[in-house]
Parts: structure tokens; C-alpha cells; sequence
């Protein structure tokens, strides 16, 4: 077979099976939309996992370590401290509140003027605010600057609320496998969906792949149309997926961003992206051909002329 | 071209439909299976064109023992056969064109080639410009004959054909077998199952006649 009639038969063959898709529309659109939806819910909730992340990337972020220093020897050793922290690579500032100053906050904010007025000494420690770097912000980077702030001369204590980030972080790590399995057993309901299609399209055929082999078509010949529209309902279904995602992210966006609003963050839900869209085309026209090729394979070589 | 030795062929319903059958076919010959229905004609057909295969005995065909291809080969052996069915089995939902070219593409045949030799194997049986018409529009003689146009496009030396008269009428039934006539005259050797004694009455040809899947008799050459 010379490859120009190979890439001649292969063309018409891919067009043809597209024609017989028109041909029956409402159950070719059924089983795209199946697919479609198969696939548009990992995909809608990987899109906003994937939110979520960058939202939390800028909430540790924001966490900030204060580290108390012993008061004795002076105000002097906060601020060598300081001088020494903002040395680190995972530094990217620190920042003194001295005791005199804490105070006075303390004084302003709570209203126990006279309260403290009967203090001699002032209790409060030296403070040196410690703002990680943004590479540094991550729970294991916090988490080893504690640690190194912790052993440093001089320290009393190193404080960072940022537990419950920690915890939000584990959830998603959770999520996001809940996500990959949710995505893997999807995956494998369109190649089930297809496959039951084709099979059906197969039965409706079986006079014409008798005639077929009988005349000499191989096992691969008789396939090939089938593959083929296994091919159009993945393209389809993914098409739908994708569209699907769009329309929830645009229903989304405006409450999810509100919310956001709400806790100070300048977050902006982020849809699949061109790029993710391919990835999800790619993913479910490959579906869509496992799909049939399992049914077709099957289905084609039980079936014998008489 | 054609030989069977001491051919069993027991189908899993128990039936018996050929029990221990030799005969051959030579090279350019044009034969006649006939017999009483049951009488195993259909069975050869098919034991040729490895639709079945023996429960016991060999068949050869070109000098090939059909036992050694397997599955893998048998597309490519049914491309070397030209079968013609009793009910046609056309496609159809599919002009005339291409149930005929059915043969020439799944064998990888350029198009360009396909369209020449279509309309040369449409010429043949008389069908020339009937290209576009699906076969329900035809007549019954009309449908055998894309049929047969379907058996020969692809230039095989071997054509079979399962009582390709059965339907049709007295004159019918003559113009196609003067047909298949015509082919085993340009060198094509041609083995015909009929019941249609009065048919081949008419045609010189040799009869191999079956009763209770062995030979009936003689098999002899018409006068």
C-alpha cells in the first residue's frame, strides 16, 4: 500500500466517520456531554484548588516572625540581632520594636494606663520583627528560620501563628489528591462511556464488517472508522469540558473574589489558561481513542462471516 | 486451483454437512457444484473462502494449503478470491461505486487506480453509468450484478459464487451465467453452486454433484 493512498484512505476515512456522527446527533451529543461533564468536574476543582494555593501562598506570606529578645544588656542586642537576621537569604526584613516603644502601643491600644503606670520596670521584651522571603514563606521555610532564630543567642522566644495555614495547606494537599482520583475513576467512566458507544455502533454495523472482512478488510481496517469516531466524541467531550469550566469560573468569580476582598486579599480566580485547554483536548481525544479501540478490538474480531 | 482431500466438515449443531469429500478443480476450469439443498454446496464455498474450516481432511487452494494460513493471513488470502453471494450482501446505504471498490481499498489500492478499474468491472456486467445509484434502486438482477462486479474488480483467478441465480428469473439467470462464462473464457477459473439443473443443461461445463456431503455420482463434463 503506497502512503499516499495510506494518508488518501486514512483522510476520508476520519471525514466519514465525522458524517456518520452528523447522522445521528442527539446520540453522538448525549455521549459527548456525558464525557464533557466527566471531565469538567476535576477540572473545575483542580481550577480552584489551584486557586486556593496561590491564595495561601499569600497569606503565609504575610506571616510574619516576631522574635522576643532578652532585654538586659540593652536595646543594642535586638539591634544586632536584626543586623544579623537580615544577613539571611531567607530574611527579607527585620524590623526593632523596643520595649519603650511596645509599651506605649500596649498603653494606646488596651487602656490600662494606670494599670501600667504602677509598674516600675517595664515587663515587656525587645521585639524583632522577622519578615521571611517569599521563597522562604513556604510552612518547611518558616518552620527552619524558627528553628535558626530559636538557637540564637539571646532569644526568649519565637512566635508564628501561621498553624492554621499549615492545616489549610495539609487539606489541600488532601484535596488535591481527592482530585487526582476523582479524576482517574472520571477518566476512566468516559473510556467505559465510549467504549459501550462504539460497541453499540458496532452491533449496528455488524452486517456491513461482515461484508468487509469477507472481501478481505483486515481486523485493523475494520477498526479504523470506529477509532476514528472514538476520536470526534473524546474532541467533543473535551470541547465541552472546557467550556463547561469557563462558564463556572465566570459564575465564580465574583462571590470567590468578594470573599477574598474580605480577608485582604487581591486575589483574581484564574480559569484553565490556552495552554491547559490543549492538555484537556489532548487528554480526552486520547479517552475517547481508548476508549473505542478496547470496544473495537473487542467487538470486531468476534465478529465472523457466515 | 482447487482440491479437497477427504473433507469433514461437522458444524457444532452436530450437523454433518460433508464427510470425507475429493474432488479438485484445475487451473482455468468452470465448474458446477450442484445437489439437493443440504447437500453440502454452500459448505465448500465457504471452506474455500475460509469463512469455515474442516473438522477433518485439507483443503488447498493455488496450491496453498488453506490449514497453514492463519487467522493474520486470511484478509490477504480472500483479496486472491472473487465471492459471489446468493443475497448480494451489498452495502446498502452505499452507492454502486463503492460496494464494487469495497474490495480494491481495503486492499491499499490508490484511488486514482480505483475510479479505472470500478468503472472497468461496471462495464463488465453491463452496469456503466449506474455508479451513483444506491442498490435498493436496482433490480434484483441489477443488485447480483454489482455483486459480481464486486467479485472480479479485484482481477482474482478464483471466483466462487453461491447460487448467484437463486432469485431471479429464467432469462436473468441465463445473461448471468453467460456472464460468469465470459470470465472463465479470459482465463478465470469459476466454481458456481446451483440447484438450477436446467440452467447449466445449457453450459458446457463440468458438474460435480454432491448428495450427503460426498460426490453423487460421476463428475463429469456436460455435453
Amino acid at each position: 500500500m503506497n502512503l499516499q493512498a495510506w494518508v488518501a484512505r486514512h483522510a476520508q476515512t476520519f471525514v466519514g466517520s465525522l458524517g456518520r456522527i452528523v447522522q445521528y446527533p442527539v446520540a453522538a451529543l448525549m455521549t459527548m456531554a456525558v464525557i464533557g461533564v466527566a471531565l469538567a468536574l476535576p477540572l473545575l476543582l483542580s481550577v480552584l484548588l489551584q486557586n486556593s494555593r496561590t491564595a495561601t501562598a499569600e497569606w503565609s506570606q504575610a506571616f510574619d516572625i516576631s522574635v522576643y529578645v532578652d532585654r538586659k544588656p540593652g536595646a543594642a542586642r535586638a539591634q544586632a540581632l536584626a543586623h544579623q537576621l537580615r544577613s539571611r537569604t531567607d530574611v527579607a526584613a527585620a524590623r526593632v520594636i523596643t520595649a519603650d516603644e511596645a509599651l506605649l502601643r500596649f498603653r494606646d491600644a488596651s487602656g490600662f494606663d494606670n494599670a501600667l503606670d504602677a509598674l516600675l520596670d517595664n515587663p515587656l521584651p525587645d521585639t524583632v520583627v522577622v519578615t521571611p522571603t517569599l521563597s522562604a514563606s513556604t510552612p518547611q521555610g518558616t518552620a527552619l528560620l524558627k528553628n535558626a532564630i530559636a538557637a540564637m543567642p539571646g532569644v526568649l522566644t519565637v512566635q508564628i501563628d501561621a498553624g492554621w495555614v499549615e492545616r489549610l495547606t495539609a487539606m489541600l494537599a488532601i484535596l488535591h489528591r481527592i482530585i487526582w482520583l476523582t479524576g482517574a475513576l472520571l477518566s476512566l467512566g468516559v473510556v467505559l462511556v465510549v467504549a459501550n458507544t462504539i460497541r453499540l455502533d458496532i452491533l449496528n454495523r455488524r452486517a456491513e464488517i461482515e461484508v468487509l472482512k469477507l472481501v478481505g478488510a483486515t481486523d485493523g481496517f475494520a477498526r479504523r472508522p470506529f477509532l476514528y469516531s472514538g476520536v470526534w466524541y473524546g474532541l467533543g467531550g473535551g470541547l465541552l469540558a472546557v467550556f463547561l469550566v469557563a462558564i463556572a469560573v465566570a459564575v465564580l468569580t465574583r462571590p470567590i473574589e468578594r470573599l477574598a476582598a474580605l480577608y485582604g486579599s487581591p486575589l483574581r480566580l484564574r480559569g484553565l489558561g490556552f495552554g491547559w485547554d490543549l492538555v484537556v483536548l489532548a487528554a480526552a481525544i486520547g479517552l475517547g481513542w481508548a476508549g473505542s479501540w478496547v470496544a473495537a478490538s473487542w467487538h470486531i474480531r468476534a465478529i465472523d462471516p457466515k | 486451483m482447487i482440491r479437497f482431500e477427504q473433507v469433514h466438515k461437522r458444524y457444532p449443531n452436530g450437523r454433518e454437512a460433508l464427510a470425507g469429500l475429493s474432488f479438485a478443480v484445475e487451473d482455468g476450469e468452470m465448474a458446477f457444484l450442484t445437489g439437493h439443498s443440504g447437500a453440502g454446496k454452500s459448505s465448500i464455498l465457504k471452506l474455500i473462502a475460509l469463512i469455515e474450516r474442516p473438522t477433518r481432511g485439507q483443503v488447498f487452494v493455488g496450491d496453498q494449503n488453506t490449514a497453514g494460513i492463519k487467522p493474520r493471513g486470511i484478509p490477504q488470502f480472500r483479496r486472491q478470491l472473487g465471492v459471489v453471494f446468493q443475497d448480494h450482501k451489498l452495502l446498502l446505504d452505499r452507492p454502486v461505486a463503492d460496494n464494487v471498490a469495497l474490495p480494491l481499498i481495503v486492499a491499499g489500492t490508490p484511488t486514482r487506480e480505483i475510479d479505472k478499474r470500478v468503472r472497468a468491472a461496471l462495464d463488465q456486467v453491463g452496469l456503466l453509468g449506474k455508479e451513483k445509484s444506491k442498490p435498493l434502486e436496482l433490480s434484483a438482477g441489477e443488485q447480483q450484478r454489482v455483486g459480481i462486479a464486486r467479485a472480479i474488480v479485484g482481477k482474482p483467478k478464483l471466483l466462487i459464487a453461491d447460487e448467484p441465480t437463486g432469485n431471479l428469473d429464467p432469462d436473468l439467470a441465463l445473461d448471468t451465467m453467460r456472464l460468469f462464462k465470459r470470465f472463465n473464457e479470459v482465463g478465470v477459473t469459476v466454481v458456481i453452486a446451483t440447484h438450477d439443473v436446467h440452467l447449466i443443461d445449457q453450459f458446457g461445463a463440468r458438474r460435480i454433484v454432491l448428495g450427503e456431503g460426498r460426490l453423487a455420482g460421476p463428475s463429469t463434463a456436460a455435453a
